[in-house]
């Protein structure tokens, strides 16, 4: 009887690895030198006010905009020079950013369906409608449709090549409660059975105590507190994350204090 | 392959990216979105036949009549329509080009292909494709009524025609690449750019007179631009009934400079683009 092999460590690389990574705009500092790493199937959000760097922290992770020094990496590839090794294996979801109003859900679909190189697409996108509600509007076009639904298509969007890194930028943002809700619980379902990995950027704190492992808190470009919900609610003796993004957030504004939470 | 079932693995759902099949499917893509905007409104078909109707029409006619008053016009029937059909296509496959791309980021939709695995070259082989569809969209139905209202039959220019047409195109994806890295770099501030860019053009490559017409310090300019010798091209043709080889060949060996620094330009923004940070804000 053969003895069981010792089980080796993980030589891949972690879904995200980002270290020294700053970005300055003119004299501006948006990321200014920020270090995590996400492990394989972890939601983790970041949090911030407006002009945090969150929004860039994400578009850098995409290769959107290149890092003044640092490095962004995703599943290993730099994402500010080889990013087409890995683009495949992720996909990112905003209400801020549409997909083509006059294309009707089922061309947009397919469209990205190519994108992604989805094999057998036809199937993927009845099936990834299905699983969103959308069969009956596969063929309206997404300019015609409620908030709701197109939060929904773009999920489909974000969805159909089954993603091994999904970034969120605010999901639900203008969602009515109800359908706010049912997206969550896609989001958590899909997290659960794919262990995908997930960055999250969110006002809603709820949302992000309902789906995040960890939050990383960005002020000023700059992480200020990296813990689970429930520690920084502890740590900071607060009821809700809400209250403690409250205190984090004016903490950080003066100037002397050391907020820094790990 | 439902999202919330048995994970299927990544080589059985995904093409590998880097083959040609997959390279070709995103270009077949993005050749589908552009097509079904076509498609979904008879208006903007219109319009792509519109200006070029009206311009075929306003200098048919003033042929027509120039040519009961000048010896000259009554032998040179054909010109004036033969240049603005040809100046039309320069015109019609630029717009093209970078309308189309105008398209991603009017519907807020740029930040989600720069995002996908669409290599800026494939966007490039889409959006010249896209151009030449809106060409023909374009200008079949008006080449065919030039035909019919003044008896001007475009391809009895036989292989030059061709010739003509293939080096305006060439010169129109040079200029499309120029002015979607201006706008990709610059935002939709500089949109105007894309739209006027070829009409710079115009009066330096001498579309309706002679290069020897134009000032001397002037001629050097025009003789630097691709279009200068395909209207030349046209006049050795209407006038002499002689093609001249030579033309082309300068038009195309300067067509393939402009196109490697077109594409050089466009790589150069967009990179400058993401160093900038432009591509998130546009798709914001």
């Amino acid at each position: 009887m053969h003895k069981p092999l010792p089980s080796l460590p993980d030589q891949r690389p972690p879904p995200v690895a980002v270290k020294g990574l700053k970005k300055v705009y003119r004299d501006v500092a948006a990321v200014d030198g920020i270090d995590f790493t996400l492990a394989a199937g972890a939601v983790t959000a970041l949090l911030g006010g407006n002009g945090a760097g969150k929004t860039t922290t994400i578009a850098m992770l995409m290769g959107l905009v290149i890092p003044t020094s640092g490095e962004a990496r995703v599943f290993g590839a730099n994402m500010a020079s080889e990013r087409h090794r890995v683009l495949h294996r992720m996909n990112f979801e905003s209400p801020y950013v549409d997909v083509p109003m006059r294309l009707t859900v089922r061309q947009n679909l397919e469209v990205y369906g190519r994108l992604y190189g989805v094999r057998e697409l036809k199937a993927a996108i009845a099936e990834t409608a299905e699983e969103l509600r959308l069969t009956e509007f596969l063929d309206r076009p997404y300019g015609k449709l409620s908030a709701g639904q197109k939060t929904r298509v773009s999920l489909a969007k974000a969805l159909l090549n089954e993603p091994e890194l999904l970034l969120l930028d605010e999901p639900t943002a203008s969602l009515d409660p109800d359908t706010a809700d049912w997206v969550r619980g896609k989001l958590a379902d899909y997290v659960r059975t794919r262990h995908a990995t997930v960055v999250l950027a969110s006002h809603n704190m709820a949302e992000v105590e309902r789906l995040a492992d960890r939050v990383i808190m960005l002020e000023r470009g700059r992480v200020i507190a990296d813990a689970t919900p429930s520690d920084l609610i502890a740590r900071f003796g607060r009821r809700n994350l809400e209250e403690v993004f409250l205190a984090i957030a004016r903490r950080a504004t003066e100037p002397e204090e050391d907020t820094r939470c790990r | 392959m439902p999202l919330t079932g048995k994970p299927t693995p990544r080589a059985q759902r995904l093409r590998e990216p880097n083959s040609l099949a997959a390279s070709a499917n995103r270009i077949w893509g993005m050749i589908l979105r552009y097509w079904y905007v076509i498609r979904s409104s008879w208006p903007r078909t219109a319009e792509l036949i519109y200006w070029p109707l009206v311009q075929m029409l306003m200098w048919g006619f003033l042929q027509s009549y120039l040519a009961t008053a000048s010896n000259f016009a009554a032998k040179a029937a054909g010109l004036f329509i033969g240049a603005v059909l040809l100046w039309d296509i320069l015109v019609r496959s630029q717009l093209g080009f970078a309308v189309a791309f105008l398209e991603d980021i009017w519907s807020r939709n740029l930040g989600h292909l720069m995002m996908s695995p669409l290599r800026p070259v494939e966007l490039v082989v889409a959006l010249m494709a896209v151009s030449f569809i809106k060409l023909m969209v374009a200008m079949v139905p008006v080449a065919l009524l030039a035909y019919t209202f003044f008896g001007f039959n475009v391809l009895s220019l036989g292989l030059a025609f061709a010739a003509f047409f293939a080096n305006l195109v060439l010169t129109s994806w040079s200029l499309g690449l120029v002015s979607t890295g201006v706008v990709l770099r610059w935002g939709l501030g500089a949109e105007s750019f894309a739209w006027l860019i070829v009409f710079v053009l115009l009066p330096v490559c001498c579309v309706y007179y002679p290069v020897a017409t134009l000032p001397a310090w002037l001629q050097p300019v025009s003789l630097a631009l691709p279009p200068t010798y395909v209207f030349e091209g046209l006049r050795a043709i209407v006038l002499e009934g002689r093609f001249v080889t030579v033309l082309m060949l300068k038009a195309v060996a300067l067509n393939v400079v402009y196109f490697a620094l077109g594409f050089a330009a466009f790589a150069y923004f967009l990179q400058s683009a993401r160093r900038h940070g432009s591509l998130v804000q546009m798709g914001e």
